[in-house]
C-alpha cells in the first residue's frame, strides 16, 4: 500500500445467501481524492459502501476480500473499536437530508453530539466548533441557526448540516451516498462546490456514490462503473470522458447526455390555451378553520400549447409546475384565470365546467406520473388498470372482446408483451411500469398528455428509452405533451417550447433555442449555469 | 326428549351468527378464485402455528354453530328437563343436563366435595361423604377400577380417533390424486404443514371423543354449587364467546368502514363532523357507557316481561344488546386507522389518474381505496376478536356482561370468586372457564400475528 493510500478495497464479494450481491470490485482511493463509484439502481454501488462502514444488514454476509483504511483492516477490528472508525475516519452523508436528522432535536445540538462523543469536548467548546463548521459549510448566521430545528432550514441546508456534522471529527474519508440526487439544480451546485472546496481545503478524501453523470465529471477525480456488482470500467476522469472503452460505459454517458437535435419549429393551431391562471390555497388555522392566508402556488401563468407539440415547463421544486397540471386537469379549483382547450374547432373554457361537464374532455386530457411504484393501483391487474379509463370513458368499443383485442395493442405499442397483461404491477420493473402508465393513458386516446416530470425517477438508460417512446407517440398520432421537469438536460430533446417557472410565476418562455441559447432573464441564466458541465458543454456546443 | 314436539326457533344471535358463517364462506370462496389472494393465504397457513390455530378456531365456532340451532321444547310434557330451549348442542348432550347433582363435586370423583350431616339408622348425627347420583354405574361405583376405566375408555376413543383419521386422509389423498392427475395446480404453490395439521387433528379429535365418551359416567370437570356438570357450561360458554368477538367486529366494521373512509376521502367538514364524533366517544371510558346501557336496559327489561317467550329469549336479547353496544364503542379506534390510510391513499398518484379518467367518488372508493385497505380491515378483526372474548369476561365479572342465567365464561369466573374463598377450595369451574378461553385467545392471537405478517405490506419478508 502506497503512503497516499487513504482507503483499499481489495477482491470484496458479499453474498445474501447464495446470491452474489458484490462480485470481487478492488479499488483504491487516494489522500484528497474524489472516486466516483457510478451506477444504476441495483448495481451494488450503496452497499460497497455500507461495507466499508460495516454497516451491513445481518443477511449480507462477506465472503472474501478485505477493507484497509490506513493501514487498518476494517473486517478485523471489533466493534467497539469500529465505533470510532465511524465518524472519527470514516464519514458518511445521505441522499435524503430530511430524514438523516432527527427532526425533535435542535440541528447545533445533533452536531455538537458528535463532538462530545468523539472529541470529548465540553459544552462551550463544543458549541463553538458547531459554529464555526457551519460557517464552513455556509449556513448563514450560524449562531443563530444552532438552535433551529431541522424543519426550519431547507433541503439544501439540511444537506449543509449533515456535510457540517460529517467534518466534525475530521475524518480521513467522506462517503457521500448521493447527496445532491434530492436536491434541485441550483443547490445542487452549491453543494457540490462546497464539497470540492472542502476537499482542497483539508485534503480529505471523498467517496462519491451517484447515477448522475453529469455530477461525476463535475467532481470526479478517478471514476468506477458499477454494473451488478462488479467494476466494468476503473479510470481517471479525463481517459474516462474521453475514451471509455466498455460498452455499458459508453451507453451510460451516451444516455447521459440526451441527443441535442432541437426540433424544427412547425406552425400548429392552438390546442390548449391558459390565461392568467391563479391557483391559491387557503391556510386554515383555528377551531373553526378560518382561511388567514393564501399559499400562491400558481399566480398569473399564461401558457399555450399547440396540437402536436411539446411544452416543457421547468422550475425548482415549489415552483408551481405540478399544481399547473392539476388545475388542466380540474383536480385543484381555480381561483382565477382561464383554461380554454380547443375541442373540435370549439373553444371551451375548463375552468367553468362542471365534473360531468368535463367527463367528455377527460379523454382528450390524460395524465402520467413521476413515481412509477405510486401509479399503478398494487391490487389490479395491468389489463384492469387500462380497462378502466376504456370503460369510464366509453372509448372505443365496449365490448370486453374487443377491449381484451385494443389492451393487447396498447401493449404491444409500449413495448410490454401483452401476455403478462394478468400480472400484478409488482411484477414489473420501474421502467415497464412507466410504460404501462403511458399505455394506460393513450387507452382512450387523448390529444393532449400532461407528462408531470415522468423520468424523473428512473435510470438514464431507461430514462432514454422512455423518451423515445413518448416521441414516436407523438409522431405517430400527433400529441401534444406539457412536459413537467425539473431537468435541463432532457429538454432539447423534447421539447419545442419552454416556460421557465419561479414561485408560481412565468419567469420567460420561447423556442428551445431562444431560451436555452439566449436566456434573458438572471433566474433563466442562473439555471442553466447550474447545470452539470457535461450538460452545459454539449448544450451550448 | 324422545316424543316431544320441537319447533325450531331463531333467536336473532342465532341468524346474526349463521350470516356471519355464510359471510365467511363467500369471503373463502373470493380467496379461492382469485391466485393473487390465494397465494398470500397460503402463505398464512404455511405457518405451522397458524395452522394449529385455524383448526382450533374452527373447532370452536363449530360448536358455536351446532348450539346456534334453537328448538322449542313443549314443556308440558317434559318434565326433568326443565328448559324451553334447547340446541342441537344440547341434544347431544343431554346426558349432561339430566346427570346433575345435588352440590360441588370434583373432576372424576365419586363422591361430593363436602361432607353432609345425616342421621344413621341409630339416629346419631354424622358427617359423611355422600355418593354422587350419576357417575360409574357400570363398574358399581369402586374407586379401584375408575383409573382402569378411564384409562380403557381413552384407549377406545383413541381406536375411533385413529379411524376418523384414515377416513379424513383417504378424501384428502384422493382429491390431492385428482388435482395431481388433472394438474389444475399450474403454479407451485406454497406447500403446507399437512403433517402439523394432521396431528393437532388428532389431538382435537381424541380429546373430543376421550370427553365426550367420558362424560356419560363421570363429571371430567366436576360439578358446581347447584350440581351441574361443568363441562356442559364450559362447552355452552362458548357460543357467548365466539358470538361477543365475532359479531362485534361485525356491527362495528361498517360503521367504521363508512365513517373512516368518507373521513379520510371527503376531507372538509364531513372530516371534521366524524373526527369530533369518535374523539368525543373515545373520551368517555367505555366500561362507564357500557354500563350504563346495560343498566338502562335491565329497567327496561324487567318493565316489559312480556316481550319475550322465555327467559333464553330474553338473556339471548340482552347478549345482542351487550354485543351493540361493545360495537358502538370499539369502532373508533379501527375508524381513525382508516381515516388516516385513506388520507394517504387518496393522494397516492393512480387515484389522480383514476380522477382524471372521471370515475366517480363511489368508484374510486370501491376500487382503488378499498381493496387497498383490506388488509388493515383484516388485520383489525383478528386482533379485536381475542380482545372482546376477553371483555366479556370482564363485563361479566362486574356484572353488566351478559344475563346471570347465560352461561358464559365470565359469569363462570364471576361464580368462582366465592368458590375460591371456600375451605377446601374449589378450583375447578374456574380452571375451566380459564382454560377453555385462553386456548380460544390463544389460537385467535397466534392466526392474528400471522395475519398481520403476511398482510402487512411493511412488515419483511
Amino acid at each position: 500500500m502506497s503512503e497516499s493510500t487513504v482507503l483499499s478495497v481489495k477482491n470484496l464479494v458479499l453474498n445474501i445467501e447464495e446470491n452474489r450481491l458484490i462480485d470481487d470490485i478492488s479499488f483504491e482511493i487516494k489522500a484528497a481524492e474524489i472516486f466516483a463509484l457510478v451506477g444504476e439502481s441495483g448495481s451494488g454501488k450503496s452497499l460497497t459502501s455500507l461495507a466499508i462502514m460495516r454497516l451491513l444488514p445481518e443477511v449480507i454476509n462477506v465472503n472474501s476480500g478485505s477493507i484497509v483504511l490506513q493501514d487498518q483492516n476494517l473486517f478485523k477490528v471489533p466493534e467497539y473499536q469500529m465505533q470510532k472508525v465511524r465518524g472519527k475516519q470514516v464519514a458518511m452523508i445521505f441522499q435524503e437530508p430530511m430524514t438523516s436528522l432527527n427532526p425533535v432535536m435542535k440541528v447545533g445540538d445533533q452536531v455538537a453530539e458528535v463532538l462530545k462523543l468523539h472529541l470529548g469536548l465540553k459544552n462551550r467548546a463544543a458549541k463553538d466548533k458547531v459554529v464555526s463548521l457551519f460557517e464552513e459549510v455556509g449556513i448563514p448566521d450560524s449562531a443563530t441557526r444552532y438552535d433551529w430545528y431541522p424543519h426550519q432550514l431547507s433541503g439544501g441546508q439540511k444537506q449543509r448540516v449533515m456535510i457540517a456534522m460529517a467534518l466534525a471529527c475530521e475524518p480521513d474519508l467522506l462517503i457521500a451516498d448521493e447527496p445532491t440526487t434530492a436536491l434541485d439544480v441550483t443547490i445542487q451546485a452549491q453543494v457540490l462546490e462546497l464539497l470540492k472546496s472542502i476537499r482542497d481545503q483539508r485534503g480529505l478524501s471523498i467517496l462519491f456514490i451517484t447515477h448522475d453523470m453529469g455530477v461525476v465529471y463535475e467532481m470526479a477525480d478517478t471514476v468506477a462503473v458499477m454494473k451488478k456488482g462488479k467494476i466494468v470500467e476503473q479510470a481517471e476522469k479525463q481517459k474516462f470522458f474521453n475514451e471509455a472503452s466498455h460498452p455499458y460505459t459508453k451507453q451510460l454517458l451516451e444516455d447521459a447526455v440526451p441527443k441535442q437535435s432541437l426540433k424544427p419549429q412547425i406552425d400548429s393551431t392552438k390546442l390548449l390555451e391558459i390565461d392568467d391562471l391563479k391557483v391559491h390555497f387557503p391556510i386554515k388555522k383555528g377551531l373553526f378553520q378560518r382561511t388567514v392566508g393564501m399559499v400562491k402556488a400558481v399566480d398569473g401563468v399564461s401558457l399555450m400549447i399547440e396540437k402536436g407539440q411539446t411544452l416543457a415547463l421547468v422550475g425548482e421544486s415549489g415552483s408551481g409546475k405540478s399544481t399547473i397540471g392539476q388545475a388542466i386537469l380540474k383536480l385543484v379549483n381555480t381561483t382565477e384565470g382561464k383554461v380554454s382547450y380547443v375541442s373540435d374547432e370549439n373553444e371551451v373554457n375548463l375552468t367553468n365546467l362542471s365534473q360531468n361537464q368535463m367527463k367528455p374532455l377527460r379523454k382528450k386530457i390524460q395524465v402520467i406520473f413521476q413515481d412509477p411504484f405510486s401509479a399503478l393501483n398494487p391490487r389490479m391487474t395491468i389489463s384492469e388498470i387500462i380497462r378502466e379509463g376504456i370503460v369510464s370513458l366509453k372509448v372505443g368499443s365496449q365490448n370486453r372482446k374487443d377491449q381484451d383485442n385494443r389492451i393487447d395493442e396498447l401493449l404491444t405499442q409500449v413495448g410490454i408483451e401483452p401476455s403478462f397483461k394478468h400480472r400484478y404491477p409488482h411484477e414489473f420493473s420501474g421502467g415497464q411500469r412507466q410504460r404501462i402508465g403511458v399505455a394506460r393513458a393513450l387507452a382512450v386516446e387523448p390529444e393532449l398528455i400532461i407528462c408531470d416530470e415522468p423520468t424523473s425517477a428512473l435510470d438514464v438508460t431507461v430514462r432514454a428509452q422512455v423518451l423515445k417512446l413518448l416521441e414516436d407517440l407523438q409522431k405517430q398520432y400527433q400529441l401534444s405533451y406539457l412536459f413537467i421537469t425539473h431537468d435541463l438536460s432532457i429538454i432539447p430533446t423534447i421539447a419545442h417550447k419552454v416556460a421557465v417557472l419561479q414561485n408560481g410565476k412565468v419567469v420567460e418562455q420561447g423556442t428551445v433555442e431562444e431560451i436555452m441559447h439566449n436566456p434573458q432573464q438572471d433566474y433563466t441564466k442562473q439555471l442553466l449555469s447550474s447545470a452539470p458541465e457535461l450538460i452545459r458543454k454539449v448544450m451550448f456546443a | 326428549m324422545n316424543g316431544m314436539m320441537m319447533t325450531p326457533v331463531f333467536l336473532w344471535t342465532d341468524i346474526m351468527i349463521w350470516v356471519l358463517f355464510v359471510l365467511i364462506v363467500i369471503g373463502v370462496r373470493q380467496i379461492i378464485k382469485d391466485p393473487h389472494k390465494r397465494n398470500q393465504w397460503r402463505s398464512v397457513f404455511a405457518s405451522r402455528t397458524s395452522m394449529v390455530s385455524i383448526l382450533v378456531l374452527v373447532m370452536y365456532f363449530m360448536i358455536a354453530l351446532i348450539d346456534s340451532v334453537h328448538f322449542k321444547v313443549d314443556s308440558s310434557t317434559e318434565t326433568s328437563n326443565h328448559k324451553e330451549l334447547v340446541s342441537v348442542l344440547d341434544i347431544g348432550l343431554e346426558h349432561l343436563i339430566l346427570n346433575s347433582e345435588r352440590t360441588y363435586s370434583a373432576p372424576f370423583a365419586l363422591q361430593e366435595y363436602s361432607s353432609s350431616v345425616v342421621y344413621n339408622e341409630q339416629g346419631q348425627v354424622q358427617q359423611v361423604y355422600l355418593p354422587l347420583k350419576n357417575v360409574a354405574k357400570h363398574i358399581d361405583m369402586d374407586p379401584n377400577l375408575v383409573a382402569y376405566d378411564v384409562l380403557s375408555q381413552v384407549a377406545w376413543a383413541f381406536m375411533g380417533t385413529l379411524g376418523v383419521l384414515i377416513f379424513i386422509s383417504i378424501i384428502h389423498g384422493y382429491f390431492y390424486f385428482k388435482s395431481l392427475a388433472e394438474n389444475t395446480v399450474a403454479v407451485k404453490e406454497k406447500s403446507l404443514p399437512w403433517g402439523t395439521a394432521y396431528v393437532t387433528l388428532f389431538i382435537i379429535t381424541l380429546v373430543s371423543f376421550s370427553l365426550y365418551s367420558l362424560s356419560f359416567d363421570y363429571h371430567v370437570l366436576g360439578t358446581n354449587k347447584v350440581g351441574e356438570d361443568v363441562l356442559y357450561q364450559s362447552l355452552k360458554s362458548i357460543r357467548t364467546g365466539v358470538l361477543i368477538g365475532g359479531l362485534t367486529t361485525v356491527v362495528m366494521l361498517p360503521l367504521a368502514l363508512v365513517l373512516g373512509i368518507s373521513a379520510g376521502y371527503f376531507k372538509g367538514w364531513i372530516d371534521d363532523i366524524i373526527q369530533y364524533t369518535y374523539t368525543t366517544l373515545n373520551s368517555i371510558p367505555g366500561v362507564l357507557l357500557i354500563a350504563a346501557a346495560v343498566l338502562v336496559m335491565q329497567s327496561i327489561m324487567s318493565n316489559h316481561a312480556d316481550w319475550f317467550g322465555s327467559t333464553e329469549e330474553r338473556a339471548d336479547m340482552r347478549l345482542l344488546f351487550l354485543i351493540f353496544i361493545l360495537g358502538m364503542t370499539s369502532w373508533t379506534g379501527l375508524c381513525r386507522l382508516l381515516r388516516a390510510e385513506t388520507l394517504k391513499i387518496s393522494q397516492i398518484e393512480y387515484v389522480t389518474a383514476a380522477k382524471a379518467f372521471g370515475l366517480k367518488p363511489f368508484s374510486i372508493i370501491r376500487r382503488h381505496i378499498f381493496p387497498n385497505l383490506m388488509h388493515l380491515v383484516l388485520i383489525a378483526l383478528v386482533l379485536d376478536f381475542s380482545g372482546l372474548v376477553l371483555a366479556e369476561a370482564v363485563l361479566s365479572y362486574v356484572g353488566v356482561g351478559v344475563d346471570p342465567t347465560m352461561p358464559s365464561w365470565g359469569n363462570m369466573i364471576n361464580q368462582a370468586r366465592l368458590e375460591m374463598a371456600r375451605e377446601p377450595m374449589v378450583w375447578w369451574s374456574l380452571l375451566s372457564a380459564f382454560v377453555f378461553m385462553f386456548v380460544l385467545v390463544l389460537a385467535a392471537n397466534l392466526f392474528a400475528d400471522r395475519v398481520q405478517w403476511v398482510l402487512n405490506p411493511r412488515s419483511k419478508k
